[in-house]
């Protein structure tokens, strides 16, 4: 029988009986839905991550004061040699694949300003620290080398201060006392909300490093040495590189354990990512059984279908049905039957996707190959499930179907 | 040795049911020869053999011993994939409960051995669908379907779908066995009037009253042919309607 033909016959049998049809396609329909819309939101959540990552700054290489290691057996942190404001000048002189570095010396401090008090850190940082981490100001300006320098007290504060200790107004010029020594706010950072970790990253003043070490922390070691690699193709090079002069500023005899740590901010994007990916995998996966259940529904139906129409599969065989033509009509019509559902359920779970997208606050990402996939794997679902009903009709004895009333 | 010249032609075809323990000999050594043109009656009680007999000549069935020639087809050795086609070119099925797809119409019913050929390449279907319509007279009713019509207009579908594809001869199973007499009377008109364009048709009936209107007469008993006989005058179906006469035939009495 010609194709034209064979799937006119399976929609006409699927249209004969509309309600069975629709409770099997439904099957099909939430299962599909239920893939979009769950690796929508999986998606979401990727995309979310990789965003907050990259706003920390996907071409940034942290140096930490490594642990030391002596005769096999590795210390705590800080048990060995620190970084230095040397190893920054160095790093500054020689690293060719370095846009920007900035020490960094962190210290905890109680401010007065404004209408009260408050608890915070402070970071010391050089004049490239906006730069090497692509943040910007919402007012006010950064401190510059000379202030770094002339170790000037300018800070820049983060929206938490100026919400507690201003009220929310603009606090540059203001006056602000940290751990007493009285600092000038020259700047606003642009509000950054919570880090993925849950942390809030408004809470916090920026200043010179040079005026933190002598007035704040009290040692002349920093903490971090945050550098800007100039692209992030370059990233692998880059981080050699930095590697190299630091192994040579502390004088790291060859095949010497490192006496410091560089990260690389594309390692923490990589594990978020994979985590968030298997998050996607696991809601996918979810979601697929529901599109295997309704695979299962098509094939009970399609059975009750072969039982209930045994004779008319009689007749056709007794008229010159060939066993192949039985099989492909039953199993047109449950391929029918599962891409119709199909169809029915990507308009659905676009539907769903955007009622997430309004109604709660995640991202919601639907991706094509996602559509296809689900769109692609009913089909499938349907010729699996289908085969063996249809293959149950083709090997009917025309004789015992003719009988069979 | 096929022979062109008959329609059918068996020799000493058997047919044996076996079911395991036991063992039931259906056909015992059956030949038989029809020849173009014929009108046969095949006759017997039920469990007689002709039902069997029928199946193998309709190539719903394959006999365990002997062999059949179908329009000089050796039906034999064939797989159910060539067994299905000659079903569709050689052989018409007309059954006793008509056997139309429900919910399709006339046309379409008529139409889908059309469908399943293989031989029509390039032709026009609708065409020789209408034109089989038009030979039983249902030009009128081609988009009717089966629940709308009678049971003559329905047995006069499952006819021109018997002869859609031109086959080589109809098989007939009890045809008037659901209508009554006076339908009936118009089936076997109808049958005679084709016989008389020339097609081979073979009718399995229990009644002596309609096997009257055949030009032949075969009757099964126990798996065996135990008469086979020309009939010199067979009762004409269209003077039987214009004299009425048929009310007297003792058809009506059936139950």
């Amino acid at each position: 029988m010609k194709w034209k033909n064979l799937i006119k016959v399976a929609f006409k049998s699927i249209v004969k009986n509309k309600m069975r049809t629709l409770l099997t396609m439904l099957g099909i329909i939430i299962g599909v839905a239920a893939v979009i819309v769950m690796v929508a939101i999986g998606k979401g959540a990727e995309k979310r991550i990789q965003d907050q990552i990259a706003s920390m700054g996907t071409n940034l290489l942290t140096i930490f004061p490594g642990s030391m290691q002596s005769r096999g057996v590795r210390m705590g942190p800080d048990s060995g040699v620190q970084l230095t404001l040397e190893d920054v000048e160095r790093l500054k002189r020689d690293a060719t694949l370095v846009q920007a570095v900035s020490p960094m010396v962190r210290s905890g401090a109680q401010l007065i300003g404004g209408s009260g008090n408050w608890n915070t850190s402070v970071w010391g940082v050089s004049e490239q620290y906006l730069e090497i981490r692509d943040w910007t100001l919402s007012s006010g300006e950064f401190f510059s080398s000379a202030d770094i320098r002339a170790q000037n007290k300018s800070c820049v504060v983060g929206q938490t201060i100026v919400k507690n200790l201003f009220a929310g107004d603009d606090p540059v010029g203001q006056q602000l006392r940290v751990r007493n020594v009285p600092f000038r706010i020259i700047g606003v950072l642009q509000e950054r909300g919570q880090s993925s970790f849950g942390m809030d990253q408004d809470d916090l003043i920026i200043a010179p490093y040079s005026t933190v070490m002598t007035r704040l922390s009290g040692h002349a070691h920093v903490n971090q040495i945050l550098v800007r690699a100039v692209s992030l193709e370059q990233m692998d090079q880059a981080q050699a590189e930095v590697t190299r002069i630091m192994r040579e500023a502390h004088r790291i005899p060859e095949g010497g354990d490192d006496d410091f740590t560089v990260r690389n901010q594309t390692d923490i994007a990589a594990t978020a990512q994979e985590t968030s990916s298997v998050l996607t995998m696991l809601l996918a996966s979810i979601a697929s059984i529901s599109l295997l259940v309704g695979g299962i529904g098509i094939m009970n139906i399609m059975l009750v279908s072969v039982t209930e129409r045994t004779h008319e599969i009689g007749i056709r065989m007794a008229i010159g049905a060939r066993g192949r033509d039985i099989l492909v009509q039953f199993l047109i019509e449950a391929v029918v039957l599962s891409l119709s559902g199909g169809l029915i359920g990507v308009l659905i779970g676009f539907l769903a996707t955007w009622i997430v997208n309004m109604a709660t606050d995640w991202i919601t990402v639907i991706s094509p190959t996602n559509v296809l996939l689900s769109f692609g794997f009913a089909g499938a679902v349907g010729i699996f499930f289908g085969y063996y009903p249809a293959r149950k009709a083709a090997a009917l004895n025309p004789i015992e179907a003719l009988r069979y009333e | 040795m096929s022979d062109p010249q008959a329609v059918i032609r068996t020799t000493r075809v058997g047919k044996i049911y076996d079911s395991g323990e036991i063992q039931v000999e259906a056909l015992k050594g059956i030949d038989l020869r029809i020849e173009p043109g014929e009108l046969v009656a095949i006759m017997g009680a039920s469990g007689s053999g002709k039902s069997t007999m029928l199946n193998i000549l309709g190539c719903l069935d394959r006999a365990t011993s002997g062999d059949y020639f179908l329009d000089g087809i050796h039906v034999n050795d064939l797989a159910p994939d060539q067994l299905a086609d000659i079903r569709n070119r050689k052989i018409g099925f007309i059954f006793q409960g008509f056997n139309l797809l429900s919910r399709t119409s006339a046309f379409e019913n008529v139409e889908l051995p059309l469908l399943y050929s293989r031989h029509l390449e390039g032709q026009d279907l609708a065409a020789l669908t209408r034109r089989a319509l038009e030979r039983v007279g249902l030009a009128d009713r081609m988009h009717h379907f089966p629940n709308q019509l009678s049971g003559g207009q329905q047995q006069r579908v499952a006819i021109a779908r018997a002869l859609v594809n031109q086959p080589a001869m109809v098989l007939a199973d009890e045809p008037t066995g659901n209508l009554d007499t006076r339908t009936s009377i118009e089936i076997l008109a109808t049958f005679q009037e084709l016989n008389r364009q020339g097609i081979t048709i073979i009718l399995v009936t229990h009644e002596h009253d309609i096997a009257d209107y055949c030009k032949r007469i075969i009757e099964f008993r126990d798996g065996r042919i135990i008469r086979d006989q020309k009939v010199a005058e067979p009762r004409a179906a269209a003077r039987d309607l214009e004299t009425g006469h048929w009310q007297a035939s003792g058809l009506g009495e059936r139950p």
